[in-house]
């Protein structure tokens, strides 16, 4: 059998109806192991002004670089209470801002192992379907082997990798910027 | 060795360009550079799994959720999520938001002069069960004027998102309704070109589950990504 996937649609503007109730700001609640961090930043269009209605969805490994899923069969620890899903809607300047543990590091294609990262849905008014991205934490050497950050356009793998902010290694910085001269870097994975 | 069975590619032309002119909003918001391919990993075949309690046994009634009934057309919208495979998605998160009757959303946002209903806030969800079925009781939304172009309206819609197994099969869309004079002047609707593919986001009325003296009943069937059956060798 083979059907056709459905046409994807834009969320529109009025998603907060239908998608608050499952916000969820704070991936990590107290007691889950790994190392705490604050993520912040803007989705900007290409009038370089922040996108007020976006809604941003995270999804990643714990700690130890294991998923909450079945299809991961890797033999590391489920943390009790992490389910590794996060979503986050933009304030009226198209700010976002979550907390999060680091996520140990999970397998690539092959026998290569990808550097810790989040994997990002962006949905919001004027896309029609959603952009995928992921955000990778700075100072990480693990970066260098990175199978998916090398094979970006090394002049725009720096659009994926968060900034350390105000000193503190916990706090980070990520865009998202639509258009122009920072564009994030956005994957096709055939949607 | 570690090898993953990605997802499909759609069929051609069955999915929107993300810029797409007449669709005004998307000229400042789509990327202007090419996509980046990249190969499918553990961190695309997975994706968020909800337990079906994480839903209230009430949330997928939206004509119950107030101290009163919602003016409006009561319908019984109900459905199958499938993948491209043909294989019932059990157990997957589906979320509904929409106008009110008179084609106002409760949103501070939404400043069209038509009146909320303080019976209707236009949000529910629901788990679809082991054959991959879901099923919501609402009222008929309103179209409504936006601001896209001259006398732009949009034709009657609900909201659809949906998680399916990982985070390639994640989506948002939207149903429409049967002989909406609307749809041809939509360029929502109209921003995938194929024309099959666009009237399926049309939901059919559906005799079986109209309900006798209490409510018309629609179908809407949700597709999400299949597995290529093979996974991909890499060196």
């Amino acid at each position: 059998m083979s059907l056709q996937a459905t046409t994807s649609q834009t969320s529109g503007p009025y998603f907060l109806i239908g998608c608050h109730w499952l916000n969820c700001e704070n991936l990590a609640t107290e007691g889950v192991a790994g190392e705490r961090i604050t993520v912040h930043g803007y989705v900007v269009d290409g009038d370089g002004i922040g996108v007020p209605d976006a809604m941003v969805e995270v999804w990643q490994a714990n700690s130890h670089g294991k998923y909450a899923h079945p299809e991961d069969k890797q033999e590391k620890p489920l943390e009790r209470g992490f389910h590794g899903y996060g979503r986050i809607l933009t304030d009226t300047r198209g700010a976002f801002r979550f907390t999060t543990i680091k996520p140990g590091s999970v397998p690539g294609p092959g026998s290569s192992q990808q550097a810790p990262h989040l994997a990002i849905s962006v949905f919001m008014r004027g896309l029609l379907k959603r952009l995928t991205t992921r955000m990778y934490f700075p100072n990480d050497e693990r970066n260098a082997s990175d199978p998916i950050l090398n094979v970006v356009e090394p002049s725009r793998r720096s659009t994926l990798i968060a900034k350390t902010s105000a000193g503190s290694p916990r706090a980070l910085e990520w865009n998202v910027i639509l258009q122009g001269t920072n564009e994030t870097v956005f994957f096709d994975l055939g949607l | 060795m570690t090898s993953i069975a990605g997802y499909r590619a759609p069929y051609p032309g069955t999915q929107p360009n993300h810029l797409h002119p007449p669709y005004v909003s998307s000229i400042k918001r789509a990327p202007t550079q090419p996509l980046t391919a990249i190969p499918y990993t553990l961190s695309e075949v997975t994706g968020p799994c909800f337990e079906p309690t994480i839903v209230s046994a009430a949330a997928f009634d939206l004509t119950k959720q107030h101290k009163g009934e919602p003016l409006g057309e009561r319908i019984i919208l109900s459905g199958r999520v499938l993948d491209e495979n043909g294989r019932p998605q059990a157990n997957t998160l589906v979320e509904i938001w929409q106008a009110n009757a008179a084609g106002r959303y409760a949103h501070k946002v939404d400043q069209h002069d038509a009146p909320l209903d303080p019976n209707f806030t236009g949000c529910g969800q629901a788990v679809t069960d082991s054959e991959g079925r879901y099923r919501f009781v609402t009222i008929r939304p309103g179209e409504y004027p936006w601001g896209n172009h001259y006398n732009a309206w949009r034709p009657a819609h609900i909201h659809f998102s949906i998680f399916g197994r990982a985070f390639a099969t994640r989506l948002i869309t939207q149903m429409y309704f049967p002989g909406d004079a609307l749809l041809p002047y939509d360029p929502i609707f109209n921003c995938t070109a194929d024309e099959k593919a666009r009237n399926r986001l049309i939901s059919v009325f559906d005799w079986e589950t109209t309900m006798p003296a209490h409510a018309l009943g629609y179908k809407f069937d949700i597709v999400l990504r299949g597995r290529d059956a093979t996974p991909m060798e890499d060196k």
